[in-house]
């Protein structure tokens, strides 16, 4: 199910007027049916994952939880045992339930990768298996259940944090399956943790107009950015992307800037309708994005973009990587060879590498997804190795407060992160290439094709481009009035609200790139 | 406080409504130049009501007929609620729309469309359609009808398909934003040009020649439609020389009409009786007749008509009659524009007076 | 004490301008940094042989110098 889609306004009216009506008690669970119904209209024959997922997670944290019950009673009952056994015993009951711990990551993530990668790595076989001549492997398609990526990420989350003792021990069954199926979140995220959303989830939640206002609203804003401004978007990128060769030159910069708006709407939107819907049920779930075209740097983008991801790999592949056992001895190693400074380096950065092939794997099974991440980690690591030298540079000119110097970082950062994301838009890697290549071998010839046939031939009008840069200008003046200075709907009197919400409304239904024939305005008339 | 919390709902509302209606209003094509046919379904509804005869049925049913000729020769009052490419289960819908507004004594359908039985083209659904004010039928022939991707509810609330006109608007949109102007006659669109026939090509052989299900499903839904509501179904087939009208199809339509019943014209077989002269009777070489074929066939109709359902004459009727000596003076007029414009230019530019 | 004045030399090293005494919002003001946190755990290591486990990089203990040496005398036991 699409959050753009008629059946899914009705499934929601239905879920709010069906989450305020019933006992309080019993919200959380109607929420649970909601997830439910909700995964069954959309694809309802790959329930089977979602279900896997929430029964092994909860299996193996039984066990887990088991396990430490039993060593709690041992325990009691042995007050005075010998610290050498107590050491001992809780050393088996870590190593059996680690044992747990890795079961239900490999059948997990077994699951995710079949599923999202076979197809990619038949493909990438293939390739290889035709350059030596050989037969081509038979090809399997699975269609990806919907939101794999997130709630397999969300189940994993849960089940480490209960490894390391962090959530709360054995929980119920139907929680846990509330959690991992919330639908907001399964579509474009944010991805939580069970210890910051249970609280809020399965707590009762009187029917607060504020809540339910606000979260409405940041919907409404979600689907403006999605209908007004990504989808009509789309078409133009397409144009310009489907042939580095037919756009060069700063056609390529045009599809950055394009893109990077695209992508801000489409993303931003989908979050701000999982985060509306769900304020509009009473529940809080943690921000996914914090303004990251003010970013001031690569490190900082990634601190803004998709919070809950970068938070994710963070806490559960590179911290625990960086501190495992086998790093552990790789930096010893590498600090009696290369000395301590440079030697604490390098097992930092295989990691981070590793994370950002993880990261961009996540993403999508393709090459392009691969090098972007690849690409990322690589820009992280290289300004980690020159933050020294900026740091001398910025002491030595007293360039730390100048706005001029935030805005040059700034702008930087923007046409770094755009370059890096243009692995999205074109067909392959060596077609990025080939775009990066034309921005600077075909630039001037370029220059002179857009200011004489200017932007219309990629499938919009001149009054399109005027409603993107309406609506891009509204939201900046929006975001402008909520975070400095604190406007919320709320504040709004009767009128004004009522008024705010009917005029959002109706410049998505006259603004929307969507409906029969967006592409046709034209009616084919024969005479017949 | 609750009642002015519940009142200020209500009004906010309302106000919304109303703002969303005025914008649809003036987004919706209004069909007043280029493209005349879309308005003709909606002109129907401001007509004056009690027609003796609804005709239903494709373009060959809106160029086919003349209403004033009908009425000068036979004093029948009749109305065509005919659109471009209209299919069967579009024409089901209309004649069941229209039947909540009168009774004629006949409806009349032009048997060309049970050639189709799938959606054609999405650009004469809404031809067909829009015009329609929102009703059940509306919404179940939307549905039917549907071409892949379309949606009911675009139908229901018409901004949904129009909304990216805003940045096409023309004069037309606000000049005709409250009320629009006839194009039609009672629903006949006049064409007073003269191409004649040439050619007259092969048809194609067919894999399959019998009507299809959906079609005959529908053929029998108005049948029995005219049967509940106390009207006789007739079925026509204009003179028209293409498309094709295979034999087989008239061996269809000829069963079906003696198994039920029905009185059916085949005007194209009947075009020496009627006096119908493919040189002078059509303006695009045969494909639609102009207004001196549709005379004629009037002419040639309206006998059987009258001596089959037993008509009355209506010129009697005072007001009737001062309805129709407005129509046939307008038809008049119209007809001499288009035929000064014809002699002088070789081709007609006026469809509806005064433009 | 010891403890707490080691720390504040590890953090030192890694930012020779910042104050430690006093800033109790070294995550949270982003100070601090993945790489950083990495370094110090392994400098912790190597000082006073505990073992930072990944569920205590929290912010709240390494918001502040003190908070560090606190995790640090916890982790000894």
């Amino acid at each position: 199910m699409f959050f753009t889609s008629e059946i899914f306004i009705i499934f929601l009216a239905a879920v709010f007027v069906g989450y305020y009506t019933v006992f309080r008690r019993w919200q959380w669970q109607f929420l649970l049916a909601a997830n439910f119904v909700f995964y069954a209209l959309s694809d309802a024959g790959n329930l089977v994952y979602i279900a896997a997922a929430i029964v092994t997670t909860y299996f193996a944290s039984r066990r887990m939880a088991r396990l430490n019950a039993e060593l709690e009673s041992w325990a009691a009952a042995n007050p005075g045992a010998a610290k050498a056994e107590t050491r001992e015993r809780r050393a088996a009951v870590k190593a059996k339930r680690r044992v747990w711990l890795v079961l239900c990551l490999i059948v997990n993530l077994s699951a995710l990768a079949v599923v999202k990668y076979a197809g990619f790595a038949i493909a990438t076989a293939n390739g290889v298996r035709a350059a030596f001549g050989a037969e081509p492997f038979q090809m399997i398609d699975f269609v990806l259940p919907m939101g794999i990526s997130f709630f397999t990420f969300q189940s994993l989350g849960y089940i480490i944090d209960a490894y390391r003792g962090k959530a709360a021990k054995g929980e119920s069954f139907f929680r846990l399956a509330a959690f991992v199926s919330f639908f907001p979140q399964l579509i474009q995220g944010p991805i939580s943790r069970y210890s910051d959303l249970s609280g809020t989830l399965f707590a009762p939640h009187a029917f607060s107009p504020e809540d339910f206002r606000e979260g409405l609203f940041r919907a409404l804003c979600g689907f403006f950015k999605k209908l007004v401004v990504a989808d009509r978007l789309f078409a133009a990128i397409r144009a310009l992307t489907a042939d580095p060769a037919e756009y060069p030159g700063v056609y390529v910069l045009v599809a950055m800037i394009a893109y990077a708006v695209t992508l801000y709407c489409d993303f931003t939107g989908g979050i701000d309708i999982a985060i509306g819907v769900a304020r509009a049920l009473g529940v809080r779930v943690a921000e996914n994005f914090n303004r990251p075209f003010y970013s001031v740097s690569i490190a900082d983008y990634w601190r803004r973009w998709h919070i809950t991801m970068g938070t994710w790999f963070r806490d559960y592949l590179f911290y625990p990587l960086s501190l495992s056992k086998p790093t552990q001895k790789l930096l010893k190693l590498t600090k009696k060879t290369f000395g301590p400074k440079l030697g604490m380096r390098v097992p930092v950065y295989i990691s981070t590498a590793f994370v950002w092939f993880a990261t961009g794997l996540w993403h999508g099974a393709s090459w392009n997804f691969i090098a972007w991440g690849v690409a990322n980690g690589l820009v992280i690591i290289i300004s980690q190795e020159l933050s020294p030298v900026f740091a001398v540079v910025t002491k030595r000119f007293g360039l730390g407060s100048r706005t001029w110097w935030t805005a040059f970082r700034v702008v930087r950062t923007f046409w770094l992160m755009s370059f890096l994301r243009s692995f999205d838009i074109y067909a392959n890697v060596g077609a990025t290439f080939r775009a990066y290549v034309s921005v600077f071998s075909g630039f001037g010839a370029s220059v002179a094709r857009l200011s004489a046939e200017g932007l219309a031939a990629l499938g919009l009008y001149t009054a399109d481009y005027v409603v993107v840069g309406v609506s891009v200008a509204l939201m900046a003046l929006g975001g402008h009035l909520i975070h400095a200075r604190g406007f919320r709907v709320s504040n709004l009197p009767f009128a004004g609200r009522f008024a705010l919400f009917a005029a959002v409304c109706l410049a998505i239904v006259v603004f929307g790139a969507y409906g029969f024939g967006y592409d046709a305005n034209q009616f084919i008339y024969n005479r017949f | 406080m609750i009642v002015r919390r519940i009142a200020a709902w209500i009004a906010a509302s309302a106000l919304s409504v109303g703002a969303f209606l005025a914008i649809q209003n003036l987004l919706v094509p209004k069909y007043m130049s280029g493209i005349y046919e879309g308005a003709l379904i909606g002109e129907y509804y401001a007509e004056p009501r009690g027609h003796d005869i609804v005709f239903i049925g494709d373009c060959e049913v809106y160029e086919t007929v003349s209403p004033v000729t009908l009425w000068e020769e036979y004093g029948i009052t009749s109305y065509i609620r005919g659109g471009p490419q209209q299919l069967i289960w579009h024409s089901y819908y209309l004649l069941k729309d229209a039947l909540k507004y009168e009774k004629p004594r006949v409806a009349v359908f032009n048997i060309l469309s049970m050639q189709y039985d799938e959606p054609q083209s999405e650009a004469y659904n809404r031809l067909n359609l829009d015009g329609m004010r929102l009703s059940p039928e509306k919404l179940e022939a939307a549905s039917v009808g549907a071409m892949p991707g379309e949606s009911a509810l675009s139908y229901a609330f018409p901004i949904l398909r129009f909304h990216d006109r805003w940045s096409e608007l023309t004069d037309d949109d606000f000049t005709y934003y409250a009320s629009r102007r006839h194009v039609s006659v009672n629903g006949y669109v006049m064409r007073a040009d003269i191409k004649p026939v040439g050619r007259i090509p092969e048809g194609r052989k067919l894999a399959d020649y019998s009507f299809g299900d959906k079609a005959m499903e529908y053929l029998d839904k108005m049948r029995e439609l005219c049967e509940e509501n106390g009207v006789e179904l007739m079925l026509m087939k204009a003179p028209t020389i293409w498309p094709h009208w295979y034999d087989q199809w008239e061996e269809q339509t000829l069963a079906y009409a003696e198994k039920y019943g029905l009185i059916y014209v085949n005007l194209l077989a009947d075009a020496e009786k009627a006096g119908i002269d493919f040189a002078t009777d059509t303006y695009d070489a045969g494909l639609h007749t102009n207004v001196y074929g549709a005379e004629k066939c009037a002419s040639y109709l309206g006998q059987i008509m009258r001596d089959s359902y037993g008509l009355p004459d209506r010129r009697g009727e005072p007001e009737t009659a001062a309805l129709w000596a407005g129509k046939t003076d307008y038809y008049n007029k119209l007809k001499s524009v288009q035929e000064k414009e014809f002699a002088e230019t070789g081709k007609i530019s006026t469809l509806v007076l005064g433009e | 004490m010891d403890e707490l004045q080691t720390i504040i030399n590890i953090l030192l090293r890694l930012h020779p301008d910042e104050d430690f005494e006093n800033n109790a919002a070294l995550i949270d003001g982003s100070v601090l940094d993945s790489f950083d946190i990495l370094s110090i755990i392994a400098e912790i290591n190597d000082e006073f042989g505990v073992s930072i486990p990944p569920n205590e990089i929290i912010p709240e203990n390494f918001n502040s110098a003190a908070a560090l040496a606190d995790l640090v005398h916890r982790l000894d036991d």
